[in-house]
């Protein structure tokens, strides 16, 4: 049954993904351009794909570098493929990878293409740090002085609190809002207790750590042989901790509210680095060329809500629309991935996805359901295996189809919360 | 219909633009033909009053001239006409020099040897920023000197120092370094090379534009602009030119003296002296082997290597776009690093990723040095390190078009990767073994494809050495041969293609040289005896050294290899025994013949080992701790027992069909273990000193020392009817 709206249905041929580390560790000297290399260079080796099929490359990142601003450009230009490759950054927060999946995946839909490569990266290690206003302004008006003189007056201008840089903040530029105060709010408004929160979180790291320990998850993972001196080799995720007990979680005082919050580093994903990528193609094209696609998109959908409200609850909008997309319910899904911005968040986001207000929110009468746990993040998610913000999307579209594939399953539903208020949810499906 | 002439002037506005370009030649070269037309459109040009300035450039698309037509030159056969030659050059030049009207060079792509002395004669140089374009006075290298004025003209252009270095190493200089040394007054971008260079010759002409004199600071004028200075320079240079040539290359040595002359003597007499020394080097044998060695490696580039019957249609060569590279060793990512450097994507496996991640640093240091020496630039190292990709499964394997095994040197384990990679690669895919030792016809015994199989000897370092040696069976499909072949060309190797069988050609002529080496130690001459006397025959490691460097282990592996398939005549000496049953495998145990520092740089020879020789070498130590005296045996006889084995093996080898002519027998051993260029390979080797007195000298030895110099049957037939191996030169 064709879903993909009207038009060609396309196949998530196969994915790989460089190991999450949390920043400033094993990736720290890796700018998010070089993740995005290696790991679509790795894609492009390991599928046996000839580099001069690749007609698109859309890459996400949520901190661009002021320099290179658009990733995808600097990563289609490896000699791997060719320079006529079209490319292009997108941005839509921890939802960036889905955006850059979504939107190759249109192209090919429209027939203007027939194959693509999407994805992420992320280095939280190689955050730009910014000049003060004062700063920049003088010297901008530096710069511009033709004279000695007038060179040392703009100079001049500077004041010491001008001197003290800038360091991106992960907070809402609208609400001056942390991403950790959002998720704080929301337990307190779902009533998430901390109790909950640290049992989730445990659970993400138990399951992801099975899943290291029998190679379910490091399937999807590329050894990284570290540039420049390749002195070290890194082959799994390095914020999974296999030894983490309920007693050592709950004794983390809560960062974001030290009176009466709950939230702390340990229910929460890290800062991590990462890049990941998917090849896309037509099924045609894939089919013509011998592949065994990983599967199949079978719709999408994106929401928003005011960053005032419920920052993170955006997925429950979503997850609806891709649903009734794709003619199908909670029920026949046979696994669900839901990024774990917070533990507090996922527990919102699993009520409001049982809850009738929030379905009429969305325009439905009826609400999605109750997740089953038995198929929810079964090798854990961002809290344990890391979260590069750009990167993340991919990472999950390909634990969720290899999973599915391992289990024989046909149906996965996936969601991912951003900041902005945004939400994104994707049904994929395999042939049977 | 094109021109039959190579010079072709137009004139616009007062400026002859004047165009070279050979008809029906690749690329433009000085013959004499090309001189006559130079001298009467120079002369029609002086004469035309409203030629106010000429511009010179090539009419062919990414060279401007090559140099001189070295065909052409050989076959002038005396001194005196070859004096003659460089005289009449040097007057053209000068003419130009004198003329009236200023000349402007325009340079784009290769400004070689005598096309560099005309653009020196010049008024104005402009070149372009462009990989393509260097310039060079090649002449060293293969024995003569610049004839045209390049001795004369390029010291006072660009100060002694920087002159030298270029006329006595005949290195390429690119258009950066040009600009920076003063040796071109001008880069500009290919597009406006031409718009240029008419532009300074109206500025020329009129007069509102001097040329700017490159000035040398302090040591400059301390070293360049005066006569002690210059002493100094000049005597320096001929103690390293000593030093580095041991005084086998007589052409650096005149060029020296061309270039004193000058400046001794006054100009004039410099020219007289450039004249006449350029004649003697026309007709040194150096000089003849060393263009032999030229026109072999050029006639190996258009080889496809196999044979072909008449008329049948050429081989289907196929692309290599991705190299699977099995073992990420030393060998293994030396083939690695110079596959990516010409864009191939590259899989390399390994067994684990330690040993994966110890190749990528390999390929690293590699290309890096590149980067370092400013070869490349940084995206272009990010560029060439991403086409790198490291496994340690076969996934990624199914598109490669030929792999390379560089794994232990094990037939087993040979058989398991070979059959392993089978089964994931498509069926054109190619698989090559880098084994030295192992036959290929023993490795291909478990292919299912054995007519995709062959070897590829490549030598180490992988980067640095030149030659490729491609192993065919009898089994190995034409195509593949051709494809690897070309593919090896490509990677910037000169290839020879031979036969299967153990030691191939190169080890297999070069060990009963090591082994002859070994037993002189073995009857008491000591370690530097040995190697000096075979620098002194002009190689650039002794054979001591050389073995240190291989590792006595593969040296002794291969031997014994070598000694089971032919016998008595490759009886390994006890000394290599000994030695490496101590354990000093060489350098990279910093263990061996020699010391070696913690880098792995060689020292003295160490005296330790000699209690390890066989003890009848062993003679009365002196004091202890003081080396031990050892026999003394001539230089001439350690050159005798130890090159004469060679030369019978490679006889045997051509006989045998390993080698398919003297020409891949001589480049093999010049290329592939540095026997002396000037000595033109064991072929002309012998040639030059006649197969009759090889033969005689090799029965000598086999009386005093029975069943190892017993000469190839070849060797006696030719002798007995007086053949050559080459026609003469």
């Amino acid at each position: 049954m064709p879903t993909f709206g009207n038009g060609r249905r396309v196949a998530i041929v196969d994915g790989v993904r460089t190991p999450f580390t949390r920043a400033g560790t094993a990736f720290r000297s890796i700018s998010a351009i070089d993740l995005g290399k290696l790991c679509v260079a790795e894609l492009i080796q390991r599928t046996n794909l000839s580099g001069g099929e690749i007609e698109a490359l859309v890459f996400g990142t949520v901190i661009p570098n002021v320099i290179a601003p658009n990733i995808a450009r600097e990563i289609s230009l490896m000699p791997l493929m060719p320079k006529g490759v079209q490319a292009f950054t997108v941005s839509r927060a921890c939802a960036s990878a889905n955006q850059a999946i979504t939107d190759a995946a249109d192209q090919i839909a429209l027939g203007h293409i027939d194959v693509a490569i999407a994805g992420g990266a992320e280095s939280l290690s190689n955050v730009p740090i910014l000049h003060s206003r004062g700063m920049s302004e003088a010297l901008v008006l530096a710069s511009k002085a033709k004279t000695l003189p007038g060179r040392v007056k703009a100079l001049s201008r500077i004041r010491p609190k001008d001197l003290v840089p800038i360091t991106p903040a992960i907070a809402e530029p609208t609400t001056g809002e942390t991403m950790g105060q959002s998720a704080e709010k929301m337990a307190k408004l779902n009533d998430i207790s901390r109790e909950d929160q640290d049992q989730f979180a445990l659970r993400s790291h138990r399951l992801a750590a099975a899943g290291t320990a029998d190679g379910r998850l490091t399937s999807e993972i590329m050894p990284v042989y570290v540039p420049p001196k390749f002195e070290s080799v890194v082959t799994t995720d390095n914020g999974i901790r296999s030894d983490t007990s309920y007693e050592q979680l709950s004794a983390l005082k809560p960062v974001f509210d030290r009176r009466y919050g709950s939230v702390t580093a340990g229910n929460a994903s890290p800062l991590t680095d990462g890049g990941a990528c998917v090849l896309l193609m037509s099924e045609e094209k894939a089919k013509s060329l011998g592949y065994e696609p990983l599967g199949y998109i079978r719709s999408y959908a994106y929401a928003a809500l005011d960053p005032g409200e419920q920052l993170l609850q955006a997925p429950v909008l979503a997850a609806p629309v891709a649903l009734a997309r794709a003619g199908l319910g909670l029920r026949d899904m046979d696994l669900v991935e839901m990024h774990e911005a917070f533990a507090a968040q996922v527990l919102s986001n699993l009520k409001g996805l049982e809850s009738r207000t929030w379905a009429e929110r969305a325009g439905f009468s009826e609400p999605v359901g109750e997740v089953d746990q038995s198929r929810l993040n079964v090798m854990g998610g961002s809290i344990s295996i890391g979260h590069p913000f750009g990167a993340t999307g991919s990472r999950i579209t390909v634990t969720l189809l290899n999973e599915l594939r391992r289990r024989g399953g046909q149906f996965g539903l996936m969601t991912v919360c951003a900041a902005g208020g945004l939400g994104f949810s994707m049904v994929v499906e395999r042939d049977r | 219909m094109s021109s039959p002439y190579a010079l072709s002037a137009e004139i616009v506005s007062g400026i002859a633009i004047i165009t070279i370009d050979l008809p029906g030649e690749p690329v433009n070269k000085f013959n004499r033909a090309v001189k006559d037309e130079f001298i009467a459109l120079f002369d029609r040009l002086e004469r035309d009053l409203n030629v106010r300035a000429a511009v010179l450039i090539s009419g062919k698309s990414d060279s401007f001239i090559a140099g001189a037509d070295i065909e052409e030159f050989l076959e002038i056969k005396t001194s005196e006409e070859a004096q003659r030659l460089s005289h009449e050059g040097q007057l053209l030049l000068d003419s130009i020099q004198e003329q009236r009207t200023p000349l402007i060079v325009a340079i784009h792509g290769a400004c070689m040897g005598g096309a560099l002395e005309l653009a020196l004669a010049a008024h104005y140089r402009i070149a372009t920023d462009h990989p393509k374009t260097v310039l060079a006075l090649p002449e060293v290298q293969i024995g003569l000197i610049p004839g045209a004025g390049g001795t004369q003209r390029l010291p006072r252009l660009i100060g002694i120092r920087a002159a030298l270095d270029i006329i006595l190493t005949g290195k390429n200089i690119r258009a950066k370094k040009a600009l920076q040394i003063g040796l071109v007054d001008e880069l500009v971008h290919p597009s406006i090379l031409r718009k240029i260079a008419i532009q300074r010759a109206n500025e020329l002409a009129e007069g509102t534009r001097k040329r700017e004199r490159h000035k040398g600071g302090v040591t400059g004028f301390l070293l360049d602009e005066n006569p002690a200075g210059r002493r100094v320079v000049l005597k320096k240079a001929r103690e390293e030119t000593m030093k580095k040539t041991r005084g086998n290359y007589p052409a650096p040595l005149a060029a020296l003296d061309a270039v004193a002359a000058g400046y001794s003597g006054g100009p004039s007499h410099g020219y007289r002296e450039e004249s006449r020394l350029f004649g003697e080097m026309a007709m040194t044998r150096e000089s003849r082997h060393l263009i032999s060695i030229f026109f072999a490696t050029t006639a190996l580039k258009k080889d496809p290597g196999v044979e072909l019957p008449e008329g049948a249609p050429p081989p289907e060569i196929m692309p290599v776009e991705k190299l699977g590279i099995l073992g990420a060793g030393f060998m293994g990512a030396g083939i690695a690093s110079v596959a990516l450097q010409q864009g191939t994507l590259v899989r390399m496996k390994d067994a684990d990723h330690g040993r994966v991640a110890k190749g990528f640093a390999a390929v690293r240091d590699v290309v890096r040095e590149r980067l370092t020496r400013r070869q490349i630039t940084k995206v272009q190292y990010s560029d060439t390190m991403a086409l790198l990709g490291g496994t340690i499964d076969y996934s990624g394997f199914g598109n490669v078009d030929l792999v390379i095994e560089a794994v232990f040197e094990d037939l087993n384990v040979k058989h398991e990767v070979l059959r392993e990679v089978e089964a994931e690669l498509k069926p054109s895919a190619i698989f090559a073994s880098n084994t030295s030792t192992i036959p290929i016809t023993r490795i291909a015994e478990v292919s299912e494809r054995p007519d995709r199989v062959l070897g590829m000897h490549f030598f180490s370092p992988v980067h640095k050495m030149p030659l490729l040696e491609v192993i065919t069976t009898e089994q190995t499909d034409t195509d593949v041969t051709a494809t690897v072949v070309a593919y090896g060309k490509k990677l910037g190797k000169t290839v020879i293609v031979v036969k299967d069988g153990p030691g191939f050609y190169v080890n297999r002529i070069l060990t009963p040289y090591i082994n002859e080496a070994g037993r002189l130690l073995d009857q008491g001459a000591s370690i530097d005896a040995v190697d000096n006397a075979l620098l002194e025959f002009g190689f650039p490691v002794g054979p001591i050294t050389l073995i240190d460097e291989v590792g006595l282990d593969v040296g002794s592996k291969a031997g014994k290899i070598m000694y089971e398939a032919f016998g008595e005549r490759f009886a390994p000496p006890s000394s290599m025994q000994a030695v490496v049953a101590a354990g000093r495998l060489g350098r990279k145990a910093k263990k061996g013949f020699y010391l070696y520092d913690d880098e792995g740089k060689k020292g003295d020879v160490d005296q330790s080992v000699y209690s390890l020789l066989a003890p009848a070498a062993r003679v009365t130590s002196t004091t202890s701790g003081q080396s031990q005296s050892r026999a003394q045996i001539p230089a001439a006889e350690i050159q005798r027992r130890t090159i004469l084995p060679m030369l019978n093996e490679a006889a045997r080898c051509l006989d045998e069909g390993v080698i398919r002519s003297p020409r891949d027998g001589d480049i093999g051993a010049v290329f592939g273990f540095g026997f002396p260029p000037f000595r033109g390979g064991p072929f002309r080797y012998m040639d030059e000193i006649g197969v009759a007195d090889v033969v005689k000298q090799l029965e000598e030895l086999n009386d005093r020392f029975p069943g190892r110099f017993e000469p190839a049957e070849l060797l006696v037939t030719m002798a007995r009817r007086g053949d050559w191996f080459h026609p003469k030169l």
